[in-house]
Order: C-alpha cells, then sequence, then structure tokens
C-alpha cells in the first residue's frame, strides 16, 4: 500500500506526493505526457533527441547535471513511445534545488545550437550502437512497420532512420518544446521524508509562475484491424536464425490488458512456463525463448521472440510456437496454473515497490493512466481475471489473421 | 521566452548543504547452530525478504574455463529431491525468484520471496545448495545455449574487448586474466561442475545475508533447512597462485571490419580496497570517468559527441584489483577519442584539479554512498561490498573523511604515480 497526496495547481500542473520517513533520500519524478508517437513521420526520433536537448541548459542555469551533483544528487531519463519521464534522487535537506532545477528547464530552454549539434552526434552514436552494431539489433526498425501501416509506433523511440536526426533543425526542436513541454502536460511526483504542505509551497513557489500551454489534443490514427497474416523473410549476418511474431493487443488501460499480461506469464515467465519448458528444456528447439507484451497506452503488442538451436529448421520451430497456441486457444488453463501466474504478478508488484525512486515513478505512471490510486488496486485487477476470461481473450488475441512474423535468417 | 511574473529569482540557486549526517547502522549478527554467520538487514516496509548465500566459487578457483559460472547457472537444474522442472515448479507457484550469478571471487545464490511464501521456498534454495546433481541432459541444454549465446555476444565489439582485456593486463598465466573461447563449451563435464561444487560450495565457508522485513523465523527456518552440516576447516580453501605476467605489447588491436564503432578499452592492474591508496584513487577516478559530470563524459561525449557513454572504474578483487576506461565510439574517430583520453590523463598529472570541480566530486561521492545506504536490499549490498575484506563499516567512516580532505596537490601526485601512460594497456576492437 503506498499512500500519497495529490493537488494540482493553477497552470495544470498535477503533484502527487508520497511520504515515506525511513529514508535520507528524496525522489523527484517528472513526467512530460509526449513520447515518440506524437512525432511527425518524417521527423522521427524528436522526443528522444529532446530528451538529450533537456541536459544542454535551461533559460537561468547553463548546465543541469553541475548544480545538482554538487547537492549530492543523481538523475536520468528515458524516453519511450508513450512519454518522456526525468528523475532524481537527492538528499533531503537539498530538495528545493530539485524545483529549482525542474521548473527553469520546463519554463525555457536555452540550449545552443553547438549543443544541438553535439547531442545529434551522441544520439546518432546511440543509434549505430544499439540498433545497427549489433547483431539481431535492426530486428524492431523492421517489426515495427510491418506490425502497424498507420499508427506511429510504426517506428522506434530512437526513430525511424539516422537521417531524421541528422536532419533536426533548431527550430523544429523548439517548436516540439512549445508543444508539449508545459505544466498542463506534465505529472509531478515528491516521494521521500516530506510533508504535502511543504511540497505544496515548493511547487507553487517554483512550478506555480509557469504559464500553460495550448491543450494538447492527441489525435493519432487507429490502426485498423489486421485481416491477414503478414510474413517478412531476411537474412542477415547473424549466427543464428530466430522468429519473431507479433499479435495486436489492447491499450493499457483497457478491461483486457490484465489477462493479456497473465497469459504472457502463462507462455513464458520462469522456468516452469509452458513454451519455455517444451520449446526450450524439452524439445530443444531454441536456445532462448520470450513471451512479453509491450503495454503501450495505445493499442500494443503481443511478442514472441525466439533464437533457434543450430540446425533447427525455422518451419519446425514456428510450428512448435503455433502448437502451443492452439493449446492454449483450445482448452481451459487449469486453476492452479492461472493461481502460479497470480501468484507471481503480486510478488513481482511488491518488489516493484522497494525505494523510493521507484514508487515515486509507478505512482507517476498510475496517475498518467488516470488514477495514481490504481498502484493500489493493481494486484485486485490481475486476482479478478478468470480461466474463462483467459480463454475468451486468447481466442480473441491469437487470431491467425492478427499475426505479423518475422523469420530472420542467419547468412 | 515565458515571462515568470513573480519576480522570482531563478538565477541563483536554493541555497544547499555538503551532505553530512550519513550513518553506518551495523546489521544484527546470527549465527547459525552449526556456525553459519547470518547478517540481517531489517526494513520494515514489505512483508518480503531475500536471503543471499555468499561462497568462495568465482572464477578464481576454476582449473578449467567456465567451470565456475557453469556450476552455478546449473545448481536449480536438479537436486537429489527434486528434477529442474518441479525446483521450476516449486518457486514459480509462490512467486518467489533464485537468482544465481558468479564474479571473479564470488558465487551468490539468492533466494527473492513474500514472507508468506518462506518456509517452501527456502527448503528449494536449500536442496538446491547441498544437493544439486547436474543431470547430464541438463547440462547438454545448458552448455549448447550458453555456446550459442556466447557466439552472438561475440560479435560485439564491447564483448569482445571486455573479454580480452583481462588477459592483456593480467597476463593468461593469472586466474584473473585466464579468458574463454567458444571450444572451451565443449571441453566441460558435468564431473568437473560436482567437483567444483563439492570444493567450492561448502556451508563450512559461507555467509548469509538476510534483508527485507526481517523476524525471529527465518533464522529458526535457516537453522532448520542448513543444519547437521559440519562447520570449521575452512582454512583448507585451496588459494591458486597469483601469476600476473602481463603482456609486454602495451597497444592491441582486434580487427573486426564491419564494425560501425569501436570499443577502447585501457587501463592496468591496481589493487585492491585494504591498499591505502585505494579510496583516494577511487576520487581521482570519478573525477576523470566515474560520473555522467566526469573530465571523459564532459570531453568526449558533451564536447566532441564521439560517443554515447564513456566510463572509467577502479575495482577491486580478493587478490588484486584493477582500473579501466571504457566506450564504444564512431569508427572513423576511434583514433581522436584515444588521443583526448590521454589528453585528460595528462591534463590530472600536470595540473591540479580547481576547487570548485573538486567540491562537486566530494559532495556527489557523499551523496553516492548516502543513496547506497537506502533501504534494507542497498544496505546488504554495501555491507558485501567490505564483507570479504574482513572490512567493517570503518572503511566507509575513514572513506567519508578521505573524500572530505583530500587536496587537489595529492590528486595530481596520485595521478602521476598510477597512471603514467607508460604503464596503460589500450586495446581496440573495430576497424
Amino acid at each position: 500500500m503506498i499512500n500519497f497526496d495529490r493537488f494540482q495547481l493553477d497552470n495544470g500542473l498535477k503533484v502527487i506526493v508520497h511520504k515515506d520517513v525511513s529514508t535520507p533520500i528524496v525522489a523527484v519524478n517528472i513526467l512530460y505526457d509526449v513520447g515518440a508517437r506524437d512525432e511527425d513521420p518524417d521527423k522521427t526520433g524528436f522526443a528522444h533527441l529532446f530528451e538529450h536537448l533537456m541536459f544542454g541548459g535551461s533559460v537561468n542555469i547553463p548546465k543541469y547535471d553541475t548544480p545538482l551533483e554538487e547537492a549530492g544528487g543523481e538523475n536520468n531519463a528515458f524516453t519511450n513511445n508513450d512519454i518522456t519521464n526525468y528523475y532524481l534522487t537527492i538528499p533531503k535537506q537539498n530538495l528545493e534545488l530539485a524545483f529549482w532545477l525542474e521548473s527553469d528547464r520546463m519554463l525555457d530552454l536555452a540550449f545552443s545550437k553547438k549543443s544541438l549539434e553535439v547531442q545529434r552526434h551522441v544520439v546518432i552514436e546511440e543509434f549505430k550502437q544499439s540498433y545497427l552494431n549489433q547483431p539481431y539489433g535492426d530486428v524492431w526498425l523492421l517489426l515495427r512497420p510491418l506490425a502497424y501501416r498507420v499508427h506511429p509506433y510504426q517506428w522506434p523511440t530512437i526513430g525511424k532512420k539516422i537521417e531524421h536526426i541528422q536532419n533536426a533543425t533548431i527550430e523544429d526542436v523548439r517548436a516540439f518544446y512549445r508543444k508539449y513541454y508545459n505544466p498542463n502536460n506534465a505529472i509531478l511526483t515528491v516521494s521521500g521524508n516530506v510533508d504535502t504542505k511543504e511540497i505544496e509551497i515548493l511547487s507553487n513557489k517554483w512550478f506555480g509562475p509557469i504559464q500553460p500551454g495550448d491543450a494538447n489534443n492527441r489525435n493519432l490514427p487507429k490502426e485498423p484491424t489486421q485481416t491477414e497474416e503478414r510474413i517478412l523473410e531476411v537474412k542477415r549476418n547473424v549466427p543464428f536464425d530466430s522468429i519473431y511474431k507479433t499479435y495486436h493487443m489492447c491499450k493499457r488501460t483497457d478491461h483486457a490488458y490484465h489477462a493479456i499480461d497473465l497469459l504472457s506469464d502463462i507462455l513464458s515467465n520462469g522456468d516452469s512456463s509452458r513454451m519455455y519448458r517444451s520449446l526450450v528444456k524439452e524439445k530443444k528447439l531454441f536456445s532462448e525463448f520470450h513471451a512479453y507484451i509491450t503495454g503501450d497506452l495505445d493499442e500494443g503488442l503481443f511478442v514472441f521472440t525466439g533464437k533457434l538451436v543450430k540446425g533447427v529448421k525455422i518451419a519446425d520451430a514456428d510450428n512448435a510456437i503455433n502448437d502451443e497456441i492452439e493449446k492454449i486457444i483450445s482448452k481451459p488453463i487449469h486453476e492452479e496454473e492461472l493461481k502460479k501466474v497470480k501468484n507471481k504478478i503480486e510478488s513481482s508488484l511488491e518488489f516493484s515497490e522497494i525505494g523510493v525512486l521507484n514508487k515515486a515513478i509507478n505512482l507517476t505512471y498510475a496517475e498518467l493512466l488516470g488514477n495514481a490510486d490504481l498502484v493500489n488496486h493493481e494486484k485486485e485487477l490481475y486476482q479478478a481475471v478468470t480461466v474463462e476470461e483467459m480463454l475468451t481473450t486468447a481466442r480473441e488475441l491469437f487470431r491467425k489473421t492478427n499475426c505479423t512474423n518475422l523469420y530472420y535468417y542467419a547468412n | 521566452m515565458r515571462i515568470d511574473m513573480t519576480g522570482l529569482n531563478r538565477k541563483i540557486a536554493p541555497k544547499t548543504g555538503f551532505v553530512d549526517n550519513i550513518s553506518f547502522i551495523d546489521p544484527e549478527k546470527a549465527e547459525l547452530n552449526n556456525g553459519i554467520p547470518v547478517y540481517i538487514f531489517n526494513s520494515e516496509e514489505q512483508d518480503l525478504v531475500k536471503i543471499e548465500f555468499l561462497f568462495r566459487a568465482g572464477s578464481w578457483y576454476q582449473e578449467k574455463p567456465l567451470v565456475a559460472r557453469i556450476t552455478n547457472k546449473m545448481l536449480k537444474e536438479g537436486t537429489r529431491h527434486f528434477t529442474s522442472h518441479e525446483i521450476a515448479e516449486k518457486i514459480d507457484y509462490y512467486g518467489a525468484h533464485l537468482n544465481m550469478s558468479t564474479d571473479k571471487d564470488m558465487g551468490y545464490v539468492s533466494l527473492y520471496t513474500l514472507n508468506k511464501h518462506l518456509e517452501p521456498t527456502l527448503e528449494i534454495l536449500a536442496e538446491v545448495i547441498k544437493h544439486p546433481v547436474f543431470p547430464e541432459n541438463e547440462f547438454n541444454r545448458i552448455i549448447q545455449n550458453r555456446k550459442q549465446k556466447f557466439i552472438v555476444s561475440n560479435e560485439k565489439v564491447r564483448f569482445i574487448a571486455k573479454r580480452k582485456f583481462d588477459e592483456l593486463i593480467f597476463g593468461s598465466q593469472n586466474p584473473y586474466g585466464k579468458t574463454y573461447e567458444v571450444e572451451d563449451f565443449d571441453k566441460l563435464n558435468t564431473a568437473d561442475l560436482a567437483e567444483f561444487h563439492r570444493l567450492h560450495y561448502r556451508l563450512s565457508d559461507c555467509r548469509v545475508l538476510v534483508s527485507g522485513k526481517v523476524m525471529n523465523r527465518h533464522v529458526d527456518l535457516l537453522n532448520k533447512f542448513f543444519n547437521g552440516e559440519p562447520v570449521g576447516n575452512s582454512d583448507n580453501h585451496a588459494e591458486p597462485a597469483d601469476n600476473t605476467i602481463s603482456s609486454n605489447n602495451r597497444m592491441f588491436h582486434i580487427v573486426k571490419n564491419d564494425a560501425l564503432q569501436s570499443a577502447i578499452r585501457m587501463g592496468k592492474v591496481m589493487f585492491n580496497k585494504t591498499h591505502p591508496d585505494y579510496t583516494k584513487l577511487k576520487i581521482l577516478n570519478t573525477v576523470l570517468g566515474g560520473y555522467f559530470g566526469s573530465r571523459l563524459m564532459t570531453n568526449i561525449r558533451e564536447e566532441k559527441g564521439y560517443t554515447y557513454g564513456i566510463g572509467s572504474a577502479l575495482v577491486s578483487l580478493h587478490h588484486s584489483g584493477y582500473f579501466f576506461i571504457a566506450s564504444e565510439v564512431g569508427a572513423d574517430v576511434t583514433q581522436d577519442a584515444s588521443n583526448e583520453i590521454y589528453h585528460e590523463i595528462r591534463k590530472l598529472q600536470e595540473e591540479k584539479i580547481p576547487e570548485k570541480e573538486l567540491d562537486l566530486v566530494r559532495n556527489y561521492m557523499l551523496g553516492a554512498i548516502l543513496r547506497n545506504l537506502d533501504g534494507a536490499f542497498a544496505r546488504s549490498d554495501n555491507f558485501k561490498e567490505i564483507l570479504e575484506y574482513g572490512l567493517n563499516y570503518s572503511y566507509y567512516k575513514n572513506f567519508i573523511e578521505v573524500i572530505r580532505s583530500i587536496t587537489a596537490a595529492e590528486l595530481r601526485d596520485l595521478a602521476q604515480k598510477y597512471l603514467d601512460r607508460e604503464s596503460l594497456y589500450e586495446l581496440r576492437v573495430g576497424k
């Protein structure tokens, strides 16, 4: 159970406060409701490039990191298809410094042409390091546009291609900032040995004066229902064949989400899961195999990935995956098996609440989903899923026409 | 620019203070009936626990490559009383997690569980530690899959550099420098693992760290499942000889023609945290490459954009230690990046670090120590870092004193003493 208070400033900034007296460290988490899905299809990779620029200096503070490090703090950030999230931890006594830093970069950025040039290079090196300079690195560059024909999930957070990063202009970047980095498009969470009153005063002092921006009315194209199976075969200079298979699933906030998450656990979470046991341990078709969900805010993907054991044919490995899918859509799972994955979820939820920073990030994300209090009810939502629901959900999900396959052959 | 109407002066940072009052709470120490020492880190938060067994079973002790790691991974693949599948089924059913890992010195076996499932999961933990049988069919599968994983990783410049660097600095005769190749996977057999387990996973020579919400019941149950094993004779633990013969050639290049980036790794053998200069060198390392605002990051990432990341570290090992700098840089700027790294080292040798920068590093490091004490799991991990060296919290207290009092002149002298260019190895993997 995570207790919290919540209030909103006049400019629309939502603030959540969680008190934890056990630690001298305070976590400050700030989420901007913008991700790669909000990008122009011809200017992808911006949300993430922007995350880098947020450290390049704001209107009154030449360098973000220096004062924070001086105060014994540490920070980082991440961007995904849905959100951009910045977080820091700092000794309690220096907390106000975090408000000064975060409010200034929400007020206005002052990054230079040079800092754009440098971060452009840094991001291109990141692109190479994560997507190009390693075996199987381009999988998501291939798979996303195959699974998504219209929705912006068709490109990864890093961007469609290096050229988009190369061509970004300072005007593009400023316009992106103006549109999304506003108090009414953000959620701030503070967690540590703090009082709500104290956080209200600090929030009003530092964030209160920032003018709100225009409402961010997102109107993204909805991905049409897939009507036929898709297949892409590629040959690459990699050591082993591999298979990637995706199925379109619901939104993070839809009712079916929890049943689908449990399905992925039944199939591949833990050494006793069905597909690990049958495909890796018994039939020895794959050297590694995973099933997981992307859990995106818009309609996401259920994903199977596996690397084949040397000598196994892709067709045989693929058939074995389909056999397991056939089993789960033809027969209800056993009550005990469902209980097992529910126990696992309960445990991982508990372990995910360790530390002020985790709690701050969880609360913020739940608030974005609609209500920070969801962190305290997630367990019940999983517990409520029935064997019958698992069956109907699996049948709806694992339709042949909903499937996208990438067969990745070794040269 | 947006206007701030309140007249708040945002140019001036709110007042901050030096990090002080870092308090170290000693763990509670218990002893099982058979003498196994147990260190307890309590927190009143979630009703869960982590129980970690520490064995001197790292790669230092192995006679054949990979034995330490595969033995550790295979502990849960079948025991005297349970098959691999039964173990997996029980652990998963209770939502628990068994984590196995090794490093150069140690082998670790940890259980993460909700307290309400403590008893049945602890029973499994005891089984995998005490009675693994290393079944042949599971062994063959694991070797096959690990070998494939190795082949994939070995396509990555960073992985190659990391593996080969140890051999370069320690020499292939030193247990820390012995690396492994793909054919070593085929030279192992289950008898090697059983023998390694017998010699190195001994209850007579282990320690237990328990963190989370811990009650008397935890110690009672540990006594129940780990009883009866004789304790003592821990001093006949054979230590291999430390034969550090490093290569004479200090510059190495492994060619990988299709690489878009080159991995660079530089460094040398140093010493461990029992050496009087260790903590001081730790501070020098932080200035050079130990945090986001470090000189290497500032120059090579933030000024030049050559890399996504660059860092340096001073690593303590039970029988030695080493210092290294690592990065992956664009293939076309490899030489430039290397030059800049040497340039930053030279600056540390020639110029005193400005007071402002040194104060920043002092407070950053004190903040990091504070963060490392945040919560029972963190306290346990932190304690683990000193336990095997026979040190206690006075090590950290002294460290804090050194952070507060070290001078720029001392750090410059240290850079001259330990970071002489002629003494550093450099390895590049790429075009």
